[in-house]
């Protein structure tokens, strides 16, 4: 049974930041003030006693179809209607014609690596997975994709073919996009 | 549009500051550029704060910088142009004077970074891009925007993680000539290529460090300049220009568009021909904050041919005594990167290069009386490019 992306977010956090917090409360208790010295510059600082938690909720309103598209396994992007400018991202907006009547299509399903790096050091909110690889593909529809690769890096070379997947990611359950070796 | 100089400068200790508060750390630098040009809170009439924040605790850093500093009334305002934000700090106190609006004001930059547990730090800056698409899913870090532009120029060109290593010697080596830099060691390539990656191809050695420290510039109208000083250093042109958001928009991986374009703008008020920008040059200031970034400044800028920044570093030109010097005072690499203050820091840099004031061992023979800071907020997001002069 694979985890779930909140489990494992919260599991990381609390091991990266709960050690501190009992270290804080140990600090209050025994000396009166949330107060202590660096021990590498001797300096005094006060702990802030009050946690600022961080979680957004952003509008994927407009871009409803391109979450629809995800659930049956589709990666969409939108066509100006007018224009014919193409946007991935998928924009519900054409700057260049300012219209705002948009087309959906489902993205090819290979394109050619253009560039990748390897995280090595994680954010706190991705430090639960082994190092992943980023990729930028440039699709044959004219437009590139930014997503993990799932490949040794050390196989990969510039202009090789990456086939696109819409799945649920292993360890997370949520469903995302990632590329492989075609 | 009235010129403008540089009549004051003050930079703090570059480093982890435990020591100092925020607006504490801000009045080192307000303090020193005050002191420079001899003059007190009272004559400064408005003043900049650069500071992108986040990982420290003030929301609202220009009114708490105002108040430590004694600033209070006047016109002060924060501005944020991600790793860029100083040089936006400098370029609206710049406006202010050239406009007519006020005769003298001070651009602040300051950056607490070590408020927050390091992770933290990685995670606000791995959200430098374009949130949705490139974090939320895929958890990018701003070693990896530039890790990717590092992996397309080295196929392109066949630069080496050892040629990137070249740099961080070049810039560790005059870090340890300059005292107010955060790493005061010189390093060997050796070392370099053995440290750890953190965004393959990049290591730690090819990244700058999570850095607070604060830098301050007092800018001044002709009339009020030559009351001021001697040796007023001249803002001759500022060029600025952004990129997309998202990486995955960009044209190529090989260079940063934004830069270009700065650099044209800048070059062409200034008066400086873009095919040979280092014959009008004594001195430049990169921003490096990652080693392939200084290989591809050297490139936007046009002291290099496209895919050949890198031989500049392999050769030493960008030494004392090369082509041209670049980042004499350590860079971002070894003299560390406060983001907000980074881009003022230059600025600070370059008139003391011009006045001939820093250290002897590091400081650029002055011939020509021109010098470049190059200042790139996220990866091309921003980029400004401001040219000092003598005359």
């Amino acid at each position: 049974m694979s985890d779930n992306v909140v489990n494992s977010v919260s599991k990381t956090l609390d091991k990266l930041y709960g050690e501190p917090l009992k270290q804080l409360e140990t600090l209050i208790g025994a000396t009166g003030l949330p107060v202590y010295k660096d021990p590498k510059s001797g300096a005094l600082l006060w702990v802030d006693v009050r946690e600022l938690r961080l979680r957004f909720t952003l509008s994927v309103n407009k871009i409803a179809k391109f979450v629809d598209g995800l659930r049956e396994g589709k990666l969409l992007y939108t066509v100006c209607k007018r224009c014919g400018a193409k946007y991935f991202p998928p924009q519900a907006d054409c700057p260049r014609c300012k219209a705002s009547d948009m087309e959906w299509r489902e993205t090819s399903p290979v394109g050619e690596l253009i560039t990748w790096t390897v995280i090595n050091v994680k954010p706190a909110s991705f430090s639960h997975h082994a190092d992943y690889v980023v990729g930028i593909v440039k699709m044959p529809d004219g437009f590139n994709i930014t997503a993990w690769v799932e490949a040794d890096p050390k196989t990969l070379k510039p202009g090789m073919k990456m086939r696109l997947l819409v799945d649920r990611r292993p360890g997370e359950n949520y469903i995302t996009y990632w590329f492989k070796p075609a | 549009m009235r010129k403008v100089a540089v009549v004051g400068v003050g930079t703090s200790k570059f480093g982890n500051r435990t020591d100092v508060s925020l607006p504490e750390l801000a009045w080192e630098s307000v303090k020193e550029a005050l002191d420079d040009a001899r003059l007190g809170t009272e004559d400064i009439e408005a003043f900049v704060v650069g500071n992108v924040g986040g990982w420290s605790s003030e929301m609202l850093p220009a009114v708490v910088v105002g108040e430590y500093c004694g600033l209070v009334p006047k016109s002060g305002v924060r501005v944020e142009a991600a790793c860029a934000t100083g040089s936006a700090a400098v370029r609206t106190a710049y406006h202010m004077i050239a406009s007519g609006e006020a005769d003298i004001v001070m651009a602040i930059g300051v950056e607490k970074m070590n408020e927050s547990p390091t992770p933290t730090v990685v995670e606000f800056i791995g959200r430098a891009g374009n949130y949705f698409w490139e974090f939320e899913n895929f958890g990018l870090t701003f070693p990896g925007y530039y890790a990717l532009y590092a992996t397309a120029y080295m196929h392109r060109y066949g630069a080496t993680e050892e040629d990137l290593c070249k740099v961080a010697v070049k810039n560790h080596y005059y870090g340890s000539l300059n005292p107010k830099a955060q790493f005061q060691k010189a390093i060997t390539v050796e070392e370099c290529l053995n440290s750890r990656y953190v965004a393959w191809p990049l290591k730690l050695y090819d990244s700058s460090p999570i850095t607070d420290g604060s830098s301050a510039v007092i800018l001044a109208s002709e009339e009020a300049a030559k009351k001021i000083t001697d040796t007023p250093v001249w803002i001759k042109a500022i060029g600025y220009a952004n990129g997309t958001a998202n990486l995955s928009k960009r044209l190529d991986f090989i260079g940063l568009e934004a830069a270009q374009i700065a650099a044209q703008m800048a070059y062409k008020k200034a008066g400086i021909d873009p095919q040979e920008p280092v014959k009008y040059l004594d001195v430049a200031e990169v921003h490096d904050c990652f080693t392939i970034a200084e290989i591809m400044a050297y490139e936007d800028l046009g002291f290099a041919k496209r895919g050949e920044g890198y031989k500049l570093v392999r050769e030493g030109q960008t030494y004392i005594g090369g082509l041209i010097p670049v980042n004499v005072d350590g860079g971002l690499k070894a003299k560390g990167h406060p983001i907000g203050a980074t881009g003022v820091s230059m600025i600070a840099e370059l008139t003391r290069q011009l006045r001939q004031q820093v250290e002897k061992s590091r400081q650029a023979p002055i011939r020509k009386g021109m010098a470049l800071a190059h200042n790139i907020g996220g990866t091309g997001h921003y980029a400004f490019v401001t040219i000092l002069s003598l005359s």
